[in-house]
């Protein structure tokens, strides 16, 4: 059986500047998927390629046997319902409650459901990012950390089977990073949602990947892929042990 | 009590009901639930959602209940959605206002709104006398670029207004002037009228809704994007850096606009006189030079810049009043139009009653 994303030799361009080249890795069903690397190298933007926000210069992307990138724009559609993804800074609606953001896909996609059963559902996801009571406020009358727990209930609205998240713990205090951690975490347990994550915070990296992926802002391309843990005590790679010791290349295993 | 789920549970299938298990917990004396699941099939939302409604009912009805029958995953989330108890005071009822407060509510708004608009025009006035000693901070290049926005990008509109303006006029004149005989009158008609009032209102409007509402939308977005308070906190003052070069630019303008708009206004009417009115070239000409003189132009000018003044200001003005989110940019925007509408045609007003007074 196929992996469940697979990138195949994909390379990512802004016009002639090309960011990332050769990209080749699978993301199985159930993983903790961390997309990592230094700053520029091109993090947010293979995330981007993989719910088809950009298309690739080069190269496919396959969700299951289908090839994504050249499927028709129905058969994207289909794929990406079951894609939830939570941006940066949330991405919240500024127009809509809480409630009515995280309703938005439901009523998309699941129109048989009548309002009241939208609704509940909207509450439930809510609850679960623990913002049970907050339906009816608007994000712009909620902090930061509210506003990204929002996005995630959101991005989960449709039971998706796949979550890609942009920098969960940007613009988070480090609790409040720990526990969005640890909400991942519970929901790639209990669900089997399959994760992917772009991040380049340490700690975040160790608690929750089981895989990941490095970009190398040198080479311009994939260095290193495997669990981070290995990675930073065996990678062959200086650069790889430098980036996940903090900079220490003696790759002391901490 | 037992509920044995199966089957597959998701949200595709609607929400299943939960009434019967209710009634039956109603109706039972066991004081507990108990759950299987072995036939269980996949599951998502739409049995997080049924088993919740289950649990709130046992909650009411101090029913207990042994969840050891769920799927690990189950109890994971139902875990989870009642980890963070509602909090108190979260959830808020909208308030009905009293018509009278209300009243007072917008009265104070209005008193704010006025103070707030008299603040503005007294920092813009400072920042241009800094700007006149040489001394106010901003950058030649957005002077430039706001020249280039506000004035050669505007021209195609402003000539298409005009020139149709120039065309309606000509022919609500023709069909008037013409039963007596006076067709050549509509050149005095139209030079007159767009030189003196027309032009500078067509323009002035054509202006807010294209430069006006962009300044809004663009202050409003840097104040979304916390580029003002970035300006403050580096001792730039915002009026100086981002409303200066685009009130200048605008100020400068607006007169050439002006003087371009009279110029197209008259060849539209020129363009019914010739192919319409059988009139030659030369005698519409010569009808239009006999009959506007400087004591049009000059005022046509005067209001020209004033509008335009008053265009910047309120685009300026209500980009620095945005609120902090996407709907607020949009709000900004359509405010700054409105604003400055309703300031020109007020001026206009003004306008017309000076001249009356002054005989020209």
């Amino acid at each position: 059986m196929s992996a469940l994303i697979g990138v195949r030799g994909l390379t990512m361009a802004y016009g002639d500047f090309v960011l990332m080249r050769d990209l080749d890795f699978d993301i199985e069903r159930g993983d903790v998927f961390v997309i990592m690397g230094g700053s520029g190298c091109g993090k947010s933007t293979l995330l981007r390629h993989l719910i088809g926000l950009k298309e690739p210069a080069a190269g496919s992307i396959h969700y299951g046997d289908v090839d994504f990138t050249h499927a028709d724009q129905a058969r994207r559609d289909q794929i990406l319902r079951n894609v939830g993804v939570l941006f940066q800074s949330g991405a919240l609606y500024s127009s809509l409650t809480l409630a009515e953001n995280v309703s938005l896909p439901i009523e998309e996609y699941l129109p048989e459901l009548s309002r009241d059963e939208v609704r509940e559902v909207a509450s439930l996801k809510l609850s679960l990012v623990g913002l049970a009571g907050f339906e009816d406020y608007y994000p712009s009358q909620i902090s930061g950390g509210m506003k990204k727990r929002a996005g995630l209930a959101r991005a989960l609205a449709l039971d998706p089977e796949v979550l890609c998240i942009d920098e969960p713990s940007a613009g988070l205090d480090p609790i409040s990073s720990k526990l969005l951690d640890e909400l991942i975490l519970e929901l790639s347990e209990s669900l089997g949602t399959t994760i992917v994550i772009v991040t380049h915070e340490l700690a975040s990296i160790f608690d929750i990947a089981t895989t990941s992926v490095f970009l190398d802002v040198e080479s311009r391309t994939m260095t290193a892929l495997g669990p981070p843990k290995e990675l930073r005590d065996h990678s062959p790679d200086p650069a790889v042990r430098a980036f996940l010791n903090r900079g220490d290349e003696g790759g002391q295993t901490a | 009590m037992i509920v044995a789920l199966s089957g597959d549970w998701v949200l595709q299938g609607g929400i299943p009901d939960a009434t019967p298990v209710l009634r039956e917990l109603d109706q039972a004396e066991s004081r507990e639930i108990e759950y299987r699941s072995e036939e269980l099939g996949a599951w998502g939302s739409g049995l997080l959602t049924f088993l919740l409604r289950i649990a709130e009912a046992a909650r009411r009805g101090t029913v207990g209940e042994d969840r050891s029958g769920l799927p690990e995953g189950v109890r994971g989330m139902l875990r989870l959605a009642e980890a963070v108890p509602e909090k108190a005071g979260a959830t808020r009822s909208e308030e009905e206002a009293l018509p009278l407060t209300r009243i007072g509510l917008t009265t104070i708004e209005a008193s704010k709104d006025v103070l707030a608009t008299l603040t503005f025009i007294g920092q813009t006035t400072v920042a241009f006398g800094r700007f006149l000693v040489g001394r106010a901070s901003y950058r030649r290049a957005d002077f430039w670029i706001a020249v280039e926005q506000a004035g050669v990008e505007a021209m195609p509109i402003v000539a298409l207004v005009s020139f149709l303006m120039g065309v309606i006029l000509a022919f609500v004149g023709a069909i008037q002037l013409q039963q007596f005989g006076a067709a050549i009158y509509v050149a005095d008609l139209v030079g007159i009228a767009m030189v003196r009032d027309v032009s500078a209102l067509m323009t002035g409007i054509v202006m807010a809704g294209r430069s006006g509402a962009a300044y809004a939308a663009e202050i409003g977005s840097m104040q979304v994007n916390e580029e003002v308070d970035a300006l403050t906190t580096i001792g730039v003052s915002p009026v100086e850096f981002l409303v200066l070069p685009r009130v200048l630019a605008l100020v400068l303008m607006m007169p050439l606009l002006t003087v371009y708009a009279d110029f197209v206004s008259i060849l539209g009417g020129l363009f019914v006189g010739v192919t319409m009115l059988d009139q030659s070239f030369s005698a519409y000409a010569n009808q239009t030079l006999n009959a506007v003189s400087l004591t049009h132009f000059l005022p046509g000018i005067l209001k020209g810049t004033t509008y335009g003044v008053i265009v910047a200001m309120a685009g300026c003005l209500r980009g620095l009043q945005s609120g902090r989110s996407s709907l607020a940019v949009g709000a900004a925007a359509t405010s700054a139009v409105v604003t400055a509408i309703v300031l020109i045609i007020a001026a206009a007003g003004v306008f017309s009653v000076l001249s009356y007074i002054l005989g020209i």
